[in-house]
């Protein structure tokens, strides 16, 4: 069941767009990507704003290096445990572009008897670098269809990306990897008991979506094609406020638009929202620097306290008499 | 005390800078699609000897799937030595990119790069394959 409602939630998207692309093109085509896009804009930054809100913890030292010490024998390892912003700057950076954390998965087995070892486990890691760095690209190649002139360095990067040079049109690489990617993240959920134990259907609908986008994007540029110049001349409409229907163009364009306006509807309500998210996680965004600066804690608020002076002041004359040391004559 | 205002950055990069890019970039801008030109002497010439303007394939046929046409006619070229192609209607063309197509398409830059350019696609082709010299009416 997990598995059936988000896979056939993504299956009703696309029935629907299909229909319903045939009543009404103008919806479709026209109000609800715009609604996507406010639901999209709004709702991540009202999400994230409201993170900003929340107090930050004290320093989270949970690193895998060693950190800084008054030793200058002992190397710290700067990257891994910074203790600057600058170092922070480096492992964010590192955590976003190359999914470190990710690196560092380990798999439990369990051996006959009560042996349980942990193991090296990468593919997690290959397979979301291989997801995520490709739907980056197809993510920028599609600025070819947002710019009235496009730009010569989003041209470069859609060379690079059709440079094997396979059929006519070009082969997309990106688009390979892609569908490979999310299918084996797919797999991967469905097929280890562990992963599939913790997977709920929040976990399985995203990775369909994005399947589903993807198949439908392959299929307009490879097989059931439809007319470009007509799909630019729609998304062109919409991004400069003067929304036009071109004819001719298919519903299967209308199922791809609908499903990646449910993508950026659905984004800021789920667990997408680690595209922000990840900025935020106190183990990589914080200096340890928890020796070197004192940090007081920012909901302290003014308590009264009564000091050792003001003890002597109201007790002098009676520690004297008992022969008590007093600092003050 | 929060980071409030590393995150007020942070969403404006994101938002302003990276999202809005398509916004601000076509602010001003037309959305003009291109207006392709078909009064070449081949083409004219072609119209008088069969009444109408009409391209190897329907029009709709060819804006989807021209560059799968001509890849369909390179193999038949260059595999199977085949080099006249019968189309739908049961016309037959001498299969050449050069000599066929951009004959009557003699104005490239006014047709095939016109639109080429409006989505950024950059064929390949002609680093090999020769334009003809470019003829207008
Ligand atoms: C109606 C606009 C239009 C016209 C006119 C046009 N093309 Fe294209 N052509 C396209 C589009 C759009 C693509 C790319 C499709 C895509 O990216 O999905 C393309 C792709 C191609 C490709 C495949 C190249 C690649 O990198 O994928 C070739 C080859 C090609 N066109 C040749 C020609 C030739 C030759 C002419 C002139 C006789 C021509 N085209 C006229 C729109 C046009
Ligand atoms: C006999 C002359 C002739 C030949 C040969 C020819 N074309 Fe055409 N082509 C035309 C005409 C005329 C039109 C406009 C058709 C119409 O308006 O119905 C056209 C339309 C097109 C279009 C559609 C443009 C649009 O408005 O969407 C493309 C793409 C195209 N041709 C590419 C090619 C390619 C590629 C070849 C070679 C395989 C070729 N043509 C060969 C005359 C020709
Ligand atoms: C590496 C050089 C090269 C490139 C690049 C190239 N071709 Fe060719 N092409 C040839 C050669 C050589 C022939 C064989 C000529 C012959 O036998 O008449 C040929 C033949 C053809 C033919 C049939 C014969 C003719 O005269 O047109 C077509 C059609 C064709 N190529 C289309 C294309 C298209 C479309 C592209 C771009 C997607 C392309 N070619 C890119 C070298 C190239």
């Amino acid at each position: 069941m997990k598995i059936l409602i988000p896979f056939f939630a993504v299956i009703a998207l696309v029935v629907i767009a299909l229909v319903g692309a045939q009543a009404s093109h103008a919806l479709f085509g026209i109000w609800i990507p715009y609604a996507a896009v406010l639901i999209f804009v709004f709702g991540f930054i009202f999400k994230v704003l409201k993170w900003g809100r929340s107090p930050v913890p004290f320093r989270i030292p949970t690193t895998a290096g060693q950190m800084k010490s008054f030793a200058p024998w002992i190397k710290q390892n700067k990257l891994d445990n910074p203790s600057s912003s600058l170092g922070v700057l480096g492992r964010m950076l590192l955590e976003v572009l190359a999914f470190r954390s990710l690196f560092r998965n380990t798999k439990t087995q369990l051996y006959p008897g009560t042996k349980l070892t942990y193991g090296s486990e990468k593919f997690l890691w290959l397979g979301g670098l291989a997801f995520h760095w490709s739907f980056l690209i197809i993510f920028v190649r599609h600025f070819r269809f947002f710019m009235q002139d496009v730009p010569y360095p989003i041209q470069i990067v859609e060379h690079l990306d059709s440079f094997l040079q396979i059929g006519a049109p070009l082969l997309y690489i990106t688009d390979v990897v892609l569908l490979g990617a999310v299918t084996f993240l797919f797999l991967r959920r469905v097929m280890m008991p562990q992963i599939k134990y913790i997977s709920l259907p929040a976990d399985y609908f995203p990775l369909l979506l994005i399947f589903g986008i993807g198949a439908t994007g392959v299929l307009m540029r490879y097989f059931a094609k439809v007319p470009v110049v007509s799909v630019k001349e729609l998304v062109m409409g919409l991004l400069t406020f003067s929304p036009v229907i071109p004819q001719g163009i298919s519903s299967l364009f209308y199922a791809h638009l609908f499903l990646v306006s449910t993508l950026l509807a659905y984004f800021p309500l789920s667990k997408l929202m680690h595209m922000g998210g990840v900025f935020l996680s106190p183990t990589r965004n914080m200096a340890n620097n928890n020796r070197e600066v004192r940090h007081i804690n920012p909901w302290n608020y003014p308590v009264h306290v009564h000091t050792y002076e003001e003890y002597e002041d109201d007790f002098r004359e009676k520690m004297k008499k008992a022969g008590l040391p007093v600092e003050k004559e | 005390m929060n980071n409030a205002w590393k995150i007020v950055i942070g969403v404006v990069i994101g938002f302003v800078a990276v999202f809005g890019f398509p916004f601000y970039y076509n602010l001003g801008k037309a959305n003009v699609a291109p207006k392709l030109k078909y009064d070449t002497p081949a083409i004219l010439e072609y119209e008088k000897e069969h009444g109408k303007k009409e391209c190897v394939e329907p029009k709709e046929f060819m804006a989807k799937e021209h560059m799968q046409l001509l890849n369909t006619w390179r193999d038949e070229v260059v595999r199977y030595g085949q080099r006249i192609y019968v189309n739908s209607r049961g016309e037959s063309f001498h299969i050449s990119l050069q000599n066929t197509c951009l004959n009557c398409h003699s104005n490239k830059k006014e047709f095939c790069d016109k639109c080429h350019n409006y989505l950024a696609v950059n064929p390949y082709c002609f680093s090999c394959h020769i334009v003809p010299k470019e003829k207008q009416s």
